[in-house]
């Protein structure tokens, strides 16, 4: 291992060494007391995130022979989901003791798939991108059947890992036939060799469509949706609202890089499919979202809808010239950025309301359960109507500028079609996320809900940066740019 | 084609290992497609000693077969699940299987005779190709991040059977040394 | 593939000589075991069949010949057939990569086989020739590969029986052999990385000053408990655990389908001692055998000897274990220290700083697990107490 390899998987290894370590340290904290673990895991997303100062300033590392880089795009994913992570832990401090769930493998198995989703960023090869893609995946499965004493959980976690099997098999495929037509594995090599018409082009095509497609699950895409809602809903919630940012930004960090590194010249090709699976992807979430009363439910559909929008920026990606491409990866990059905040703050208000005691009738998780929150927890409430105004894209929220941002590269990658299908299902979708601020402030109702210290920090955290970053934007915006700078040539 | 010991050899094994992937399919005693598993990855593994990878046909014979159909049958013995029972889409299911694997055949017809594509002859060698220490140097440098990650992998799977299997009742009665 | 025929004809020779010495082996070394047990346990033994009843083998198997052959009405007719069969043939190839002397001088008459292109003639001449079937390169790995097949014919066996005893000893086998593959598997780490090489013939001549049981007693040790219990061989004999299990997985079994899994025990036997000799302790080597061939060959065999006398010496002493206990030995014990046994070795091969090092952080880990697993012990004492207190079941 050379300096430079040291340097550009410091992070990574500083996460790994760490999770081991909690692992074995975790055997000393007794039952009750797990609260330290949790803090424990907090330090080393910390250690984890301060590695990163290994790294050159605007520079790029390459490693292990090209298998992994350190450059701004995998910086800001990197902070993306030691942030997003550090939020959860504080979520499940309250939730898991709440629940009967509190084990301190949830905490390390959260830093290994934190430890995958970074990985997805860095890699630069497409075996590291299977790799962290199972190092993703795993530990999210195991967490998601965590309350087995729930047979929605376990339904969930085995819909989840027989899904996730079978679309890495279609990426792992996909990888292969890649390999087949060009004879490596390498996104740079892959490029080389893609560059100036490939001879065995239906090949290549053929890998890079498995490849999308084994992805696309991870994302949630339509047509490979299926498994969300009920994973969504089955899985205990702080680990929904870790996966539904986490999943989806890792599975995006990779699809974003393998799509404009090493395939720029078959844009032609999967731009318009990116492009239909986007449209696709809006238009189911949204409206089966409307139908739903559980808001677990509601927000797995959301997040498939979200997964569209984002899709829309991997489309405008395809663009001719190097310039707009960038513009639109940035455009990815900054929704997803406020999707993360902002769901995770939704989560942490369902987590607030939900009703942990299994023994009660009212799971707390219905829509219902919602009404008189704006008088009984005006805080809470004011937090989720911000929240859920984001999601919508309404001024002046974060989630508003990712639209406009994604809408724009949509529209400058000459995505017309596009962009009207996306203004259109944002709208259908008001639908949906407005019923929710209805009920809090219109209808009566007596919510019981809980108070905590760190799940009260994370929400007010959340919906300040949803308020801050929507009126004002820049800051946010050009760490995006500047992360994709010289990301595509 | 010229024909010498080893073609007729592969021809040999080619057909065992066909028959025996058939069989899998066929039988309808779950520990009988079990066995003629072990017998299809057994003859493969003697395909990689022919393409001189001694290092992967006896990892395949190892793990495949020394590992993993053994616990398959551990599990099958267990559940006592030997006997298949014939769903109701069973006949559906079969008439789709076959029509994609006709087609599979085609494919690979077509590819094979038709397509123009001439199979690249088989470079030659080097003497220690496909042994323990070429594939060591591989493994431990070129490939060194990918295989320390699959370490990680495995260590997190581990860790997840473990979570997954041990449930509140016996972790809080089962200490060390106590029977389950 | 010129010299195809020539390769084939001089293996097979040597085949059938490994066999022969196995099977006759296996003969006597249930004589062996009978005897030798009788005069640890201050008995006779058998004694009444030929001259110190040495005859005794032969009778047995005249014996087991004329039983009869029972097939239970339930049984897996095609598996309850195979199972002998697939336990015995792993056990009879697994030392087709073993030395067992050095290179020698075998003088050949030369022959024709009609239609395979050999001349004629009655010429005497002299090859050079291995002493053993096949040298590979993979060689440690094809024993390896080779010993995890063995657990199906035990699995089979208890499977197709129909029969509650035969099933839970093939399921206790494959937890046990399948659990115990692993320490095995990486105690021979260390002579693969002593001799750098994973040849057995590489491995005899990178100890031909030190024997590497002396580099690696730990190894050695952990080696020669795991392969006791991957042949199934007490104390580790749970599959056939007789005052639990009836007989395990060969209950239904009789005659010479029974002979043949009893074959396949002590071949077994005799191939994991001479895989031990060869690993562990020189193989072939000692004074003067690279001369004398034969020589080579008799220390080989008097290491295999000693090595088999020491696993009857076990057996007649050594009470069975518990399952669950050998299950904690396998995973807690051996697996943990097969791999600091490889740790610790690497590091001694890189420089003897890292080797301290190495050591001193290794002691280190191990001091505070123990103290930790009592500080726990001792923390969540009070609230099971009860359980602790109540007799072993």
């Amino acid at each position: 291992m050379t300096p430079t390899d040291f340097n550009a998987i410091l992070p990574i290894l500083v996460l790994a060494g760490y999770g081991c370590v909690l692992l074995l340290v975790d055997l000393l904290v007794p039952e009750h007391r797990k609260r330290i673990t949790a803090w424990l895991a907090l330090l080393g997303l910390a250690a984890a995130a301060l590695g990163h100062v290994a790294w050159p300033a605007g520079g790029r590392l390459v490693a292990f022979g090209g298998m992994l880089v350190a450059d701004g795009y995998a910086l800001f994913f990197n902070l993306l989901f030691l942030g997003s992570a550090a939020l959860t832990v504080l979520l499940a401090f309250n939730y898991l003791p709440r629940t009967g769930l509190e084990r301190g493998e949830f905490y390390v198995l959260l830093l290994f798939t934190v430890l995958g989703m970074m990985l997805m960023g860095q890699a630069a090869d497409l075996i590291v991108v299977f790799l962290a893609l199972e190092l993703l995946s795993i530990p999210l499965y195991i967490l998601s059947g965590l309350a087995r004493s729930r047979p929605s959980s376990e339904e969930a976690a085995l819909k989840y890992f027989l899904l996730g099997a079978f679309s890495s098999a279609f990426l792992v495929y996909g990888i292969a036939l890649v390999y087949g037509a060009t004879g490596s594995t390498n996104l740079e090599l892959v490029l080389a060799a893609a560059n100036g018409g490939n001879p065995r082009l239906a090949l290549l095509l053929a890998g890079v469509g498995l490849v999308l497609v084994g992805l696309g699950f991870k994302v949630a895409a339509v047509p490979f949706h299926m498994w969300t809602p009920d994973v969504y809903d089955g899985a205990p919630s702080v680990v929904t609202a870790f996966m539904s940012v986490g999943a989806k930004a890792g599975g995006f960090a990779a699809l974003l890089r393998i799509f404009v590194v090493a395939f720029p010249d078959l844009a032609g090709q999967w731009g318009f499919v990116a492009a239909v699976i986007a449209a696709l992807t809006m238009i189911l979430g949204n409206f089966a979202a409307i139908a739903q009363s559980n808001i677990k439910r509601m927000l797995a559909y959301s997040s498939i809808a979200h997964a569209g929008y984002i899709l829309m920026g991997l489309a405008a990606a395809s663009a001719a010239g190097a310039s707009l491409r960038e513009f639109a990866v940035g455009a990815a990059l900054f929704y997803l950025a406020a999707y993360t905040v902002t769901n995770l703050g939704a989560w942490a208000v369902v987590m607030a309301v939900e009703r942990a005691d299994s023994g009660t009738a009212s799971t707390g998780l219905n829509l219902s359960d919602y009404a008189g929150l704006g008088w009984r927890r005006p805080g809470l409430a004011l937090a989720m109507a911000l929240f859920m105004l984001s999601l919508t894209g309404v001024p002046p929220t974060i989630g508003f500028v990712g639209k406009f941002y994604v809408f724009r590269a949509a529209l400058d990658a000459g995505y017309l079609w596009l962009a009207l299908i996306g203004v259109l299902t944002s709208l259908a979708s008001a639908y949906y996320y407005l019923r929710i601020v209805i009920i809090m402030y219109m209808q009566e109702g007596q919510p019981v809900t809980v108070s905590r210290p760190a799940l009260n920090f994370a929400v007010a955290v959340t919906a300040l940066a949803t308020f801050l970053f929507g009126i004002l934007p820049g800051p946010l915006m050009s760490a995006a740019t500047n992360a994709v700078m010289g990301f595509a040539r | 084609m010229p024909v010498n010991v080893e073609t007729v050899i592969f021809f040999l094994l080619a057909a065992m290992a066909i028959g025996a992937a058939v069989g899998l399919l066929l039988s309808r005693n779950a520990v009988h497609s079990a066995l003629f598993l072990v017998l299809n990855f057994a003859v493969v593994s003697v395909f990689f000693l022919f393409l001189a990878a001694p290092f992967i046909a006896m990892v395949q014979v190892t793990v495949y077969a020394g590992a993993i159909m053994v616990l398959f049958l551990f599990v099958i013995m267990l559940l006592g699940a030997e006997l298949l029972r014939g769903g109701a889409s069973g006949r559906w299911h079969s008439a789709l299987a076959v029509v994609l694997a006709a087609g599979f055949v085609g494919v690979l017809g077509y590819v094979a005779f038709f397509s123009g594509i001439a199979p690249e002859a088989l470079p030659n060698v080097d003497a220690g190709f496909g042994g323990p220490q070429l594939l060591g140097m591989d493994l431990f440098q070129t490939y060194l991040l990918p295989f320390e990650l699959t370490s990680l992998l495995l260590l997190v799977a581990m860790i997840g059977a473990v979570v997954l299997t041990r449930d509140a009742r016996t972790r809080s009665a089962a200490g060390p040394g106590a029977r389950p | 593939m010129d010299n195809f025929w020539p390769i084939v004809i001089e293996a097979a020779i040597k085949s059938v000589f490994i066999i022969f010495v196995l099977a006759t082996g296996f003969a006597y070394m249930t004589f062996a075991e009978r005897r030798v047990a009788a005069l640890l346990q201050t008995r006779l033994g058998p004694n009444r069949v030929g001259p110190f009843g040495l005859l005794q083998p032969l009778a047995d198997a005249i014996k087991l010949i004329f039983k009869e052959e029972l097939i239970p009405g339930g049984a897996d007719k095609v598996i309850f057939l195979l199972a002998p069969v697939i336990t015995v043939i792993p056990a009879l190839v697994i030392l087709a990569v073993v030395p067992w002397g050095p290179t020698a001088p075998i003088h050949c008459c030369q022959v024709t086989i009609p239609g395979l292109n050999i001349t004629l003639g009655g010429a005497y001449f002299t090859i050079q020739s291995g002493l053993g079937l096949a040298d590979v390169n993979v060689g440690l790995l094809y024993i390896l590969s080779v010993a995890s097949i063995a657990v199906y014919g035990v699995v089979l066996a208890g499977w197709s029986s129909d029969n509650k005893y035969a099933m839970l000893g093939g399921i206790r086998s494959s937890a046990q052999m399948v659990s115990y593959e692993l320490a095995l598997g990486l105690s021979v780490v260390g002579p693969i990385m002593l001799a750098q090489s994973m040849s057995m013939v590489d491995i005899v001549n990178a100890q031909s000053r030190v024997w590497f049981v002396v580099y690696q007693p730990v190894g050695a040790l952990i080696f020669y408990l795991a392969t006791l219990a991957e042949v199934n061989r007490a104390p580790f004999d749970m599959p056939e655990a007789e005052q639990e299990l009836t007989a395990g997985y060969h209950t239904e079994y009789s005659g010479m389908k029974f002979s043949l899994f009893f074959m396949a025990e002590y071949i077994k036997m005799i191939g994991v001692s001479a895989i031990f000799a060869t690993l562990f302790l020189g193989g072939w080597r000692g004074p003067m055998a690279e001369q004398v061939p034969l020589l080579g060959m008799a220390y080989f065999f008097a290491k295999i000897a000693a090595s088999l006398f020491f696993m009857i010496w076990l057996r007649s002493t050594h009470p069975r274990l518990r399952y669950d206990r050998l299950m904690a030995l396998g995973w807690k014990v051996l697996l943990p220290l097969a791999l600091a046994n490889v740790v610790v070795t690497a590091a001694a091969l890189i420089d003897t700083t890292l080797f301290a090092i190495v050591v001193g952080a290794l002691v280190l880990i191990g001091v505070v697990a123990l103290a930790a697993y009592a500080w726990r012990r001792r923390a969540s004492a009070g609230g099971r107490a009860a359980v602790a207190q109540s007799p072993a079941t």
